[in-house]
């Protein structure tokens, strides 16, 4: 289910500078690239993040940026950009190193693919070989194993 | 038993709270229902959750509704969820 949901370019690094908008940005930009959605659906994450605050960041290092399913959305996505230059969101949970992008479809198609993700980011020691790992093909088997 | 996960739109982090929740219960062996929603929902609602988990940065919008209300700071550390469910139910 993570194998489908993870596109062929929906895992990156990003070396350069950029702050906590830059970063949510190019991590809803690798959904866009695999057609998960159109560049409608960064307007919704970024309204969502001017509304609610930096809400995406739910443990230490890791945010998950997204909207409500709809709009902009063609297909069920993730994506995840690992910054190698951390930014300040404004979270307790600063500074953010993993950035995860994710669109559904519908309020209910996804629920089994997160409860998956869930899982798998819970193993021990599985964050800190997303932080560390170099090569990404090893990131992807892990995420999709 | 009734807890809500909350998150913004209902549909993302509101999920991998329930997701990880549930295990958690299971493992205590707690028998809850745990339903994701947003936080419109969750403070509309007419039937009150006994405890609602939520991430901090909301956790300020939602003063006022008559739940006991859990901020979660790690959303993939179980002790930490295991911790708070414990103290809140005992």
């Amino acid at each position: 289910m993570l194998a489908q949901a993870f596109g062929p370019n929906s895992i990156a690094h990003h070396f350069e500078v950029t702050d906590w908008e830059g970063a949510l940005t190019k991590a809803v930009a690798l959904l866009e690239k695999d057609l998960r959605v159109t560049s409608e659906y960064l307007d919704e994450v970024l309204a969502a993040n001017q509304k609610l605050g930096p809400y995406f960041v739910i443990a230490p290092g890791i945010a998950i940026a997204h909207a409500a399913p709809g709009v902009g959305v063609l297909e069920t996505g993730m994506a995840l950009l690992r910054l190698e230059q951390p930014v300040v969101s404004g979270s307790n949970n600063d500074p953010v190193r993993l950035v995860f992008a994710f669109c559904s479809v519908d309020a209910d198609s996804h629920v089994e693919l997160l409860a998956s993700f869930a899982s798998v980011m819970t193993v021990e020691g599985n964050v800190n070989r997303l932080l560390n790992e170099p090569d990404l093909s090893v990131i992807r088997n892990l995420l999709t194993a | 038993m009734k807890i809500y996960a909350v998150c913004g739109a209902g549909i993302g982090t509101s999920v991998l709270l329930k997701s990880n929740a549930d295990r958690v219960l299971a493992a205590m062996g707690i028998e809850a229902e745990v339903q994701a929603v947003s936080i419109n929902d969750a403070m509309a609602s007419e039937s009150l959750a006994q405890i609602v988990l939520i991430t901090p940065e909301l956790h300020e919008q939602i003063k006022g509704i008559r739940s006991e209300v859990i901020p979660i700071d790690n959303i993939f550390n179980l002790e930490e969820l295991q911790q708070k469910l414990t103290a809140a139910l005992s």
